[in-house]
C-alpha cells in the first residue's frame, strides 16, 4: 500500500500577516512558515494507517521553491518515508496544483491520495476535487472519520456536512480530503527530526513530470479586512434592542 | 596537569578582552539551520499544548502531573539532547539545545524542572562518570524515565559551597560510603530518582556521589514555600546513615570541587538561555498589550515612554541572545576538539571549563535582563499587571530566582576578574602582559582608533576596543594598589566585572550585526539595537570606571586617570530616542522579538 500526501507551505497560523504596500502579496520577512494544518492532519492519518498495516509507504510531496524542503522535512520527521519536491517559482492556482499532483500520481501510482481540504493561506478548497476529476477516481471531501474496509480496497469516510456526519464508501484509488476533527497530528519529535535527515528527498520540475505549471488566475490586489471598531457598552436591554434595530439595523 | 593544547584565539576563554574577533568566526541565531529551528518549534508546541494550559495545576503541584508531562517531554527527546547517542541521547550541540531551552523556560517553572534535570542533574554523571556508572544511569536520565537532581547547597553553605558539612565515611566492610547531613534547596527533590550529592570524605575531601532516592537512609523534607517557580519542587534532602555503594563515588575522592564548579559553568549557561527565552515571551506579551490597551483614546504603544520600554527590552534581549549563541558555538568547538583535563578520573572535557568566564557573564547578564524585562512588562500592564489575570505577575515572581541560584550574581561578578587572575597566575592567560601593554600605551598617549567617521557600527566597535583597554587599565591600577588582596576590594572587582560584561554583550551584538550585513541582509533593526545598547553602555562603563578609580587613587593621580577614562570613552551621543522609536514601531508591526530581528 502507498499513500500520497501533498504538503503545502503556508504562513504559520500564529504569525501576524501584513500586506505588502506595493503590489499583491504579503510581507515575508519575519513570517514563520508551517505545513498547512489540514495537510498535517492528512499526514497524521496516513501515518496511523501505516502503523496499523505495517509494510507500506507514505510519500509526501510539495510544490514550490527550494524553501518547501523545510515542510517536507517536517513531514519526514513526523514519519513519512520519502519526499518529493516539485520545484517551481510560479505561484500556482488550484487547477495548476491539481495538474502537477495528477502527474505525480501517475508517476507514483499510490493507492490513494490523502490531502487537506483546503490551504489556510488562500482557502480555495478546490485542488482535491479537481485532482479526483482529472484522475477519474472517486473522492470524499471533508473527511472527519476514515476506515479502510474490504481488504483495504475501499475507504469508509465520515464527512462533515452542515446537517451532520454523512458516511460514504469510496473505492480506492481515490482522493480523500481531510477536515479538522479527523485527528490531532503528532509532535515532530527530536529523534524524528534527526532521522528525517537520512530519508530520501527527491527534487524534480513540472517539466520532468511532463506538465506545464501555469496559473490561469491572477491576483491583482490584497486588502486587510477592515479594522473592527471598538465596541460600546449598553446599560439596559432596551438600549441594546434599540441599537440593534436602529443603528446596526440587524433586527 | 598535562599541558593544554593551544586553541585559536577566539576559542580561548576570556580572550575576547585581548583580541578582536572576525564576525565570520562567531555563530549567530541567523546561522541556525531549519532542523535546529524545527527542534525549537517542537518545544514551543509542547509548551503550548502540554504545559501552559496546566500551569495552575502545576503550581499547586497536583500529584503525578509534573512527572506525566516530564515523561512526555522525554518521549519527544527534550530531556536527553546533550547526552551521547550510546546512552539514548541525541548528541546535539549547544547551539541547537539553546533554542529548545529558550522555549521550555518561556513561562512558569517547568523549565527549571527540565533544566535541573538535564543540566546539573545529568551532567555530573555524563562528564565525570565511569562507563559502568553511565551504563547504569545515563540512559534512564536521557529518556526521562528517571529524574535527576543536584545536591550541593546546605543550610550553612550556599555561596560558600565548599564549606559543606555533609560527611561521607567508608563502611567497615569497605562496601559503602555512609553519608550524613542535610542538603538544602534541592530542585526536583520531590520527584528525583537520582541525586548527585556532595559530601566530605573523612570530613575534609569534597567528593560527589550518585545517590538513588531508594538507598537506605535517603529522604526529603517538606516542600519549601517559594516566591515563584512554584511548579518546581524545592526541598531538603536528608541523609541519615545513607548507604551509597562505593562504586557510586563520582570522579574520585576529593574531586568534588572540579565537578561542582564545572557543572555550574554549564548550568549558568543554560540558565542564561532559559532567561532569554522567558524575556522574549514577556516582551511579546507586553507588545500585544501595549497595542490593545487604549488610554487617552490611543493605544499605549503610541506613547513615547512605552515605546522606550519596549525598545529597551528588545535591545537587551538582542545583546543577551547574541552573547548566548556566540558562546554556545564556542563551547561546541572546544568540546569538538575532544581534549580533556586530567584533574579527575576519568578526565573531563576541556569544553566544560574553557568558557567559565563567559558562562558567568551570561548568567549575570541574562538573569538581570529577564528581571528588567519582566518588571517593565508588568509596568506596561499597569494595575492589570499586578493581578493574576495576566502572565506578567507570574513572570516577575519566577524570574527573580535566576539572580540567586547557580551562584548568586554577586558571586559570579567576583568570579569574573577572579578567574582571569587565577588563570594568569597559572600561566594560562597573558593578563599581566596585556595590562602592562595597555597601561603603557595609555600613559604614552598613543593615538586611539575611532573607527573612522562614516560607519556607526565601526565607531561602536572602536569604542568597545577602548572599553577593553579600560577594563585592563583599571584592573592594573587596582592590582598595583592592592596586590593579591584585590579580591577583597569587592566593589572595585565588581566594577571591572561589569565593564567586562558590557563589552562581551556589546561586542557579540556588533559582530552579529556585521555578520548579517556581510551576508547581504538588511540589518537596520539589528544595527539600531546594537547602537542603542552601546550608546548607553558608554555612560554606564564610564561611571563604573570613575567609581573604581576614585576608590583606588587620589589627587593628581586620580585626575590623570580620569582623563584617560574620558579619552577612552569619547563618544558622540546618538539620538537614542529616535533609535528606540524606530525599533518600537517595527516591533509593534511584527509583534515579537524573533520577527523583529529577522533579516530581510
Ligand atoms: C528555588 C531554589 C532552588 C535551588 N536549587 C538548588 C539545587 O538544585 N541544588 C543546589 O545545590 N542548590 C540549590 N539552590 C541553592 C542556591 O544555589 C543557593 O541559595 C545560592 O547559592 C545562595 O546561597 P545561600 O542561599 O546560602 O545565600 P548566601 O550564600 O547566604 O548569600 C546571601 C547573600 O550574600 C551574598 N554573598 C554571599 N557570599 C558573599 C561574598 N563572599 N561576597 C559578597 N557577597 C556574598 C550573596 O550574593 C547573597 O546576596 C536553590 C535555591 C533556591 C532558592
Amino acid at each position: 500500500m502507498k499513500i500520497l500526501v501533498p504538503l503545502k507551505r503556508v504562513p504559520d497560523p500564529d504569525t501576524k500577516i501584513r500586506i505588502k504596500p506595493d503590489g499583491p502579496g504579503i510581507e515575508l520577512d519575519g513570517v514563520k512558515f508551517a505545513v498547512n494544518p489540514f495537510d498535517a492532519i492528512a499526514l497524521e492519518e496516513a501515518l496511523r494507517i501505516e502503523e496499523k498495516l505495517g509494510e507500506m509507504e507514505v510519500v509526501v510531496v510539495s510544490i514550490g521553491g527550494e524553501e518547501c524542503v523545510e515542510q517536507l522535512r517536517v513531514g519526514l520527521a513526523m514519519g513519512a518515508d520519502r519526499a518529493l519536491l516539485v520545484k517551481t517559482s510560479e505561484s500556482l492556482d488550484s487547477l495548476a496544483v491539481a495538474k502537477v499532483l495528477a502527474a505525480v500520481y501517475r508517476r507514483e501510482k499510490p493507492d490513494f491520495v490523502l490531502m487537506g481540504k483546503q490551504a489556510i493561506d488562500d482557502d480555495s478548497n478546490q485542488a482535491g476535487q479537481m485532482l479526483a476529476a482529472m484522475l477519474g477516481v472517486g473522492q470524499a471531501t471533508f473527511v472527519s472519520k476514515l476506515e479502510l474496509i474490504e481488504n483495504n480496497t475501499k475507504a469508509r469516510c465520515g464527512r462533515e456536512t452542515d446537517a451532520g456526519i454523512e458516511t460514504i464508501t469510496v473505492r480506492l484509488p481515490a482522493v480523500l480530503t481531510t477536515d479538522l476533527r479527523l485527528n490531532e497530528p503528532r509532535y515532530v519529535s527530536l529523534p524524528g527530526i534527526m532521522k528525517a535527515k537520512k530519508k530520501p528527498l527527491e527534487e524534480m520540475t513540472p517539466a520532468d513530470l511532463g506538465v506545464a505549471a501555469t496559473s490561469r488566475t491572477k491576483i491583482f490586489k490584497l486588502e486587510s479586512p477592515p479594522k473592527r471598531k471598538a465596541g460600546v457598552r449598553v446599560k439596559t436591554v432596551d438600549e441594546l434592542v434599540d441599537k440593534l434595530k436602529n443603528e446596526a439595523k440587524v433586527i | 596537569m598535562a599541558e593544554l593544547k593551544s586553541l585559536p584565539p577566539h576559542l580561548i576563554g576570556g580572550n575576547f578582552l585581548l583580541v578582536e574577533t572576525e564576525p565570520n568566526l562567531i555563530f549567530t541565531p541567523e546561522d541556525l539551520s531549519s532542523e535546529q529551528r524545527l527542534m525549537a518549534q517542537t518545544a514551543e508546541k509542547f509548551m503550548e499544548k502540554e504545559v501552559l494550559p496546566h500551569i495552575e495545576e502545576l503550581e499547586h503541584q497536583e500529584p503525578g502531573l509534573t512527572q506525566k508531562i516530564f515523561r512526555k517531554a522525554g518521549e519527544l527527546g527534550l530531556l536527553g539532547m546533550g547526552v551521547p547517542a550510546d546512552y539514548d541521547g541525541l548528541d546535539l550541540d549547544r547551539a541547537t539545545i539553546v533554542g529548545v531551552e529558550e522555549q521550555l523556560s518561556r513561562l512558569g517553572g517547568f523549565g527549571v524542572t527540565c533544566g535541573a534535570h538535564s543540566g546539573i542533574g545529568t551532567q555530573p554523571l555524563q562528564y565525570f562518570g565511569t562507563e559502568a556508572q553511565k551504563k547504569k544511569y545515563l540512559a534512564k536520565l536521557a529518556t526521562g524515565e528517571w529524574m535527576g537532581a543536584y545536591a550541593l547547597s546546605e543550610a550553612g553553605s550556599g555561596s560558600d559551597a565548599l564549606g559543606l558539612r555533609t560527611k561521607a565515611e567508608l563502611s567497615p566492610d569497605g562496601q559503602h560510603y555512609i553519608l550524613n547531613g542535610t542538603k538544602m534547596w534541592i530542585s526536583n527533590a520531590a520527584w528525583a530518582d537520582l541525586f548527585t550529592v556532595f559530601a566530605k570524605v573523612d570530613g575534609q575531601h569534597v567528593s560527589a556521589f550518585l545517590v538513588e532516592k531508594t538507598f537506605p537512609g535517603v529522604s526529603t523534607g517538606k516542600e519549601e514555600h517559594k516566591l515563584g517557580i512554584k511548579t518546581s519542587s524545592t526541598r531538603r534532602v536528608i541523609l541519615e546513615d545513607a548507604q551509597v555503594p562505593v562504586e557510586n563515588l563520582l570522579g574520585g575522592v576529593g574531586k568534588g570541587a572540579y565537578i561542582a564548579f564545572n557543572i555550574l559553568n554549564a548550568g549558568r549557561f543554560k540558565l542564561g538561555a532559559g532567561a532569554i527565552g522567558a524575556a522574549k515571551e514577556s516582551l511579546k506579551v507586553a507588545t500585544r498589550y501595549a497595542l490593545e490597551r487604549q488610554q487617552f483614546g490611543r493605544p499605549l504603544a503610541s506613547f513615547g515612554l512605552i515605546q522606550h520600554k519596549l525598545a529597551e527590552m528588545a535591545t537587551r534581549i538582542f545583546v543577551g541572545e547574541s552573547a548566548i549563541y556566540r558562546t554556545a558555538a564556542m563551547m561546541d568547538a572546544v568540546f569538538a576538539t575532544g581534549e580533556t583535563m586530567d584533574s579527575t578520573t576519568p578526565p573531563f572535557p576541556r569544553g566544560l571549563d574553557e568558557f567559565a568566564l563567559e558562562c558567568s557573564i551570561i548568567k549575570v547578564a541574562c538573569s538581570e535582563i529577564l528581571d528588567d524585562v519582566a518588571d517593565e512588562s508588568l509596568q506596561i500592564h499597569g494595575g492589570y499587571g499586578y493581578t493574576e489575570e495576566f502572565p506578567a505577575a507570574r513572570t516577575v515572581r519566577d524570574s527573580r530566582i535566576n539572580r540567586i541560584f547557580e551562584g548568586t550574581n554577586e558571586i559570579n561578578r567576583l568570579f569574573i576578574p577572579g578567574l582571569l587572575m587565577r588563570r594568569a597566575q597559572r600561566g594560562r592567560f597573558p593578563l599581566v602582559a596585556a595590562i602592562t601593554k595597555v597601561t603603557k600605551e595609555l600613559l604614552d598617549m598613543s593615538p586611539l582608533s575611532d573607527g573612522g567617521e562614516s560607519d556607526e557600527l565601526a565607531v561602536a566597535q572602536a569604542l568597545l576596543v577602548n572599553a577593553k583597554k579600560l577594563a585592563l587599565f583599571i584592573a592594573g591600577v587596582a592590582h598595583q594598589k592592592h596586590g593579591d588582596k584585590l579580591i577583597e576590594e569587592q566593589e572595585v572587582v565588581a566594577a571591572i566585572a561589569d565593564i567586562i560584561i558590557e563589552v562581551y554583550l556589546g561586542e557579540s551584538a556588533v559582530l552579529r550585526t556585521w555578520k548579517a550585513r556581510k551576508a547581504g541582509g538588511n540589518v537596520t533593526v539589528m544595527s539600531d539595537l546594537t547602537l542603542a545598547f552601546i550608546n548607553d553602555a558608554v555612560g554606564r562603563m564610564e561611571l563604573l570606571a570613575r567609581q573604581a578609580l576614585a576608590a583606588t587613587s587620589q589627587g593628581d593621580e586620580l585626575k590623570a586617570r580620569l582623563g584617560i577614562v574620558r579619552r577612552l570613552m569619547r563618544w558622540s551621543p546618538l539620538n537614542g530616542v529616535a533609535l528606540r522609536r524606530r525599533v518600537a514601531k517595527r516591533l509593534c508591526e511584527v509583534g515579537s522579538f524573533p520577527a523583529l530581528v529577522a533579516v530581510k
